[in-house]
């Protein structure tokens, strides 16, 4: 099962909302193990995203709320969900969860589940420093 | 500028608060049968024990006693249905310290007894012993099984989150 590489279609960029782009660039790319796709600043814009080692053709976008795109009391009230952990939940697929999780808590990743078994799949649950949550997910079968 | 009562109404938290009380929040979920005194709390999300009480509500909405309470509550009625633990040892490990105060306050909460929701709950299903079906009606309420499942594995391996300070 695979959505890589297709050759031409599916999702190539979603971004997510971030309170500081540096502080979840040292996140994504020290912590995860993302790569810098694009990292460019027009002014006080920055688009900048990073993609996943193995899945070159999807660009995850580390956004922050703010003008150009939204007026101050929009990006206000972004900013504020996203600190409350109010945006919708992510998922990661890791070869082995407890693994993953050892490394990443080593590191300083701020867990919300340890490692959980549920019918041969394992997962866990973190936050980037923004406040977005992720699920990360072995899925059943994977390295047993 | 706004005045200080429409800062007070309509103002946003500033985002780096609000990410520290989702701490609090996220630290009740994964231990709600721990004693999250308001101090705990506070410290957690490192604001004062005057406004932390204030901040949560004001931010979540629900005072943090309640939001703990439900969550608890959340987890026993879940326990009562997939599990054949006593009574008695679900008050125990969802947090409650004494039978008569989980009683009271699950029916203040829900409306019904833990014994009432018990019974439905037998009567619900014919294969409440079966522990794969268990398993299978967990797995199709993830929300409500992660903390179950947490505690659990808690209870097995004696580990906790490095950040976590056991009361």
């Amino acid at each position: 099962m695979t959505n890589q590489g297709a050759g031409g279609g599916g999702v190539g960029v979603v971004g997510l909302y971030v309170d500081d782009q540096d502080e979840a660039l040292a996140f994504y790319v020290g912590k995860l193990g993302f790569r810098v796709h694009t990292d460019v600043r027009n002014g006080a814009y920055r688009w900048l995203t990073v993609q996943h080692p193995q899945q070159p053709a999807f660009q995850l976008g580390l956004f922050t709320p703010g003008p150009p795109i939204h007026d101050e009391a929009t990006a206000q009230t972004l900013r504020a969900m996203v600190a409350k952990g109010a945006m919708p939940p992510l998922v990661l697929h890791v070869p082995d969860c407890r693994a993953a999780y050892a490394q990443l808590r080593d590191k300083g990743v701020e867990f919300t589940q340890e490692p959980v078994d549920r019918y041969g799949s394992v997962d866990a649950g973190f936050r980037d420093p923004a406040g977005n949550g992720w699920k990360m997910i072995q899925a059943a079968g994977d390295a047993r | 500028m706004p005045t200080p009562s429409s800062l007070a109404a309509d103002a946003q938290p500033d985002p780096g608060l609000l990410r520290r009380l989702l701490r609090a929040k996220d630290r009740m979920d994964a231990a709600s049968h721990e004693a999250w005194s308001v101090q705990r709390l506070a410290q957690v999300s490192g604001v004062s024990s005057a406004h932390f009480a204030r901040l949560f509500r004001q931010a979540f909405g629900i005072p943090p006693h309640r939001y703990l309470l439900t969550r608890r509550i959340e987890q026993a009625t879940t326990l009562l249905r997939d599990t054949n633990l006593p009574i008695t040892e679900i008050a125990f490990v969802t947090g409650w310290e004494s039978l008569g105060t989980f009683g009271r306050t699950f029916k203040d909460i829900t409306g019904r007894s833990p014994s009432a929701v018990r019974q439905d709950a037998l009567s619900d299903t014919s294969s409440l012993d079966r522990v794969p079906a268990c398993y299978l009606k967990a797995a199709q309420r993830p929300d409500l099984t992660t903390a179950v499942s947490e505690k659990r594995r808690t209870a097995a391996t004696g580990t906790n989150q490095p950040s976590t300070t056991k009361e």
